[in-house]
């Protein structure tokens, strides 16, 4: 029972760094429609600058920056790029996402060739122990964090101008252009806050047990796909389902390994997108996609 | 606000999408506080030219070719959307275009988003919205999908007035509305620009435009063909046959005597009358 509560903590913990992420992919796709297969590259880019801030500035200044100059990329790749071909088909954008990841990637993953990347968190590898149940300290940590910020982001959604802008340039561009909403400030807004929450997860996706932040780093941020997926890829709260469930499911698929032998090694990494498909069967729209709602 | 200017002037606005101009240099004025309508069949132009003052053609794939738009003496060429918001012209789309999965709390809210600051000044905007439709006062927790079509376009334009603006493009307000709905939205209109607003009315419901409005102009493909007081268009021949759906009378003697001749049962009265009134419905709209 106590290893199935620690697969269950590692689980939210896991998942609600997924939803940070997932979050940020459908904060994108609700300000403009565009779905930015360009957020692995954001992530890491994050990571990046922490772990190389992190020894002259320390530690929290270099999260600081870091989160930071995520959010400048964002922005930057905002600016410079989708806003030069707005009113292109959103398909179209999707497409040069894929080329802004590639040109991101390319140039980090020389920077961090085959290095591991410490991200000089202060946890280390400290763990809590509650009764019979040991938790990594990182992982307690992460689920604050995440939590934290995932609640401040949703509430700013709910109640601030900003969110209202948010949420009216996704209902509809044209409209809140009559209404007076900057939708080039929307969508700028949108790029900097999920390369700001990339880069927090970033953090959270290096730390412990994790060796440091990698190459590879971005192919754990990809779980984040199916999370937004499987929760609607235009829903906040389905963002936050999704994250949690892949998460749970992930750490669960992993820790049962031996006992689901049967289907294979690597069951741990298949689990979030198996999870996807069976709620899309069920559930085209996902688990909180909005399905249209309105009177003609 | 330059008191006597124009709440907005167009000189000679050409505009269109592609190679297709569906604006011809098409001039109108709508002088401060009074409403002003625009009338014409689909395809005349009417939501173009709408479009062309509040800068949103381009979401149509559409631009202003030439021609000038100022408002209340500020020009409003070139500037994006947001702008002309600012500089008191906002626009209720047509066919409502409420924010549906927003609630109609929010949906207000959203619609003074472009003036910045100013708690008061949006408290009071909000006030006079909820004394003008207090059924947005009832339902401000529900999602504006739910609302009924009437419910939806008070809300737009309650959300457009949030802006408070100076003048207002209303697109087509009765579209789809029964016409006690419609009453209403009129009654709304008149109590709007009672309180200083002016308005562009653009309408199909050329009888309803014309109640409204103290100035009319008739846009046929792209062209102002006529103009004047609503009165006196009112009374013209051509605009009472074309927009208001009156024919001459001894016509429509004839088809009632055609009716009364022909005695029906009830139950199939609708479909006996079709021949009777057909020549009489084909004008109407």
């Amino acid at each position: 029972m106590s290893t199935f509560a620690e697969f269950l903590i590692n689980g939210l913990s896991l998942g609600s760094v997924y939803a940070l992420i997932a979050l940020g992919f459908v904060v994108i796709f609700r300000a403009t429609e565009v779905v930015n297969f360009a957020h692995a590259s954001l992530l890491l880019a994050g990571g990046y600058f922490v772990a190389v801030l992190h020894e002259p500035l320390g530690f929290w200044p270099a999260l600081a920056a870091g989160v930071a100059g995520a959010a400048v990329v964002g922005a930057a790749v905002e600016f410079l790029v989708m806003r030069r071909h707005r009113g292109a088909d959103h398909s179209v954008l999707a497409i040069v996402t894929i080329g802004v990841d590639i040109l991101l990637a390319t140039e980090l993953t020389r920077r961090i060739g085959t290095d591991i990347l410490a991200l000089g968190d202060p946890w280390g590898d400290a763990v809590v122990t509650l009764g019979p149940v040991t938790i990594a300290e990182t992982r307690i940590a992460a689920l604050l964090a995440a939590g934290l910020l995932i609640t401040a982001f949703l509430l700013a959604f709910r109640h601030t101008s900003w969110g209202v802008a948010m949420r009216a340039a996704a209902e509809s561009q044209e409209t809140a252009a009559l209404m007076g909403v900057r939708l080039g400030r929307v969508s700028l807004g949108a790029w900097a806050v999920a390369g700001a929450l990339a880069a927090v997860a970033a953090l959270f996706l290096t730390v412990f047990p994790t060796p440091g932040l990698e190459r590879g780093t971005s192919l754990a941020a990809l779980k984040a796909f199916p999370a937004a997926i499987l929760g609607g890829l235009d829903s906040t709260t389905g963002a936050l389902a999704g994250g949690l469930i892949v998460g749970v499911v992930e750490s669960l698929a992993t820790g049962y390994q031996s006992d689901l032998a049967f289907l294979g090694r690597g069951i741990g990494d298949l689990a979030p997108y198996l999870v996807m498909v069976v709620v899309l069967l069920i559930r085209p729209a996902g688990l909180f996609g909005t399905k249209e709602l309105a009177r003609v | 606000m330059g008191g006597t200017a124009p709440a907005l002037t167009v000189t000679d606005l050409t505009a269109g999408y592609g190679p297709v101009h569906a604006l011809r240099r098409v001039s109108l004025t709508v002088p401060a506080g009074a409403v002003v309508t625009v009338l014409g069949g689909n395809g005349a132009g009417k939501s173009t030219l709408l479009r062309a003052v509040s800068r949103t053609l381009r979401f149509h794939g559409g631009a202003v070719v030439s021609g000038t738009v100022t408002a209340a003496g500020r020009p409003l060429d070139g500037l994006p959307p947001d702008r002309v918001v600012a500089a008191g012209v906002c626009q209720v789309p047509e066919g409502r275009q409420v924010f549906a999965r927003m609630t109609v709390e929010d949906n207000l809210r959203a619609g003074g988003l472009a003036r910045r600051g100013d708690r008061a000044a949006k408290a009071a905007a909000l006030r006079r919205v909820h004394e003008l439709f207090p059924v947005l006062a009832e339902r401000s927790r529900q999602p504006a999908g739910l609302l009924s079509g009437g419910e939806q376009q008070m809300l737009a334009v309650g959300r457009a007035l949030m802006a408070a603006p100076e003048l207002l493009l209303l697109d087509e307000p009765s579209l789809g509305l029964a016409p006690l709905m419609a009453a209403r939205i009129a009654d709304a209109v008149r109590e709007i620009n009672a309180q200083g607003t002016a308005v562009l009315l653009v309408e199909q419901n050329a009888a309803l435009a014309l109640r409204l409005a103290s100035h009319a102009y008739v846009l046929e493909v792209g062209e102002v063909t006529l103009s004047g007081p609503a009165a006196e268009l009112a009374a013209s021949d051509e605009v009472r046959r074309r927009y208001l759906g009156v024919v001459d009378a001894a016509a429509a003697e004839d088809a009632e005597r055609a009716r009364a001749a022909h005695p029906v049962l009830s139950r199939w009265d609708a479909e006996a009358r079709v021949p009777a009134r057909a020549p009489r419905r084909k004008e109407t709209r």
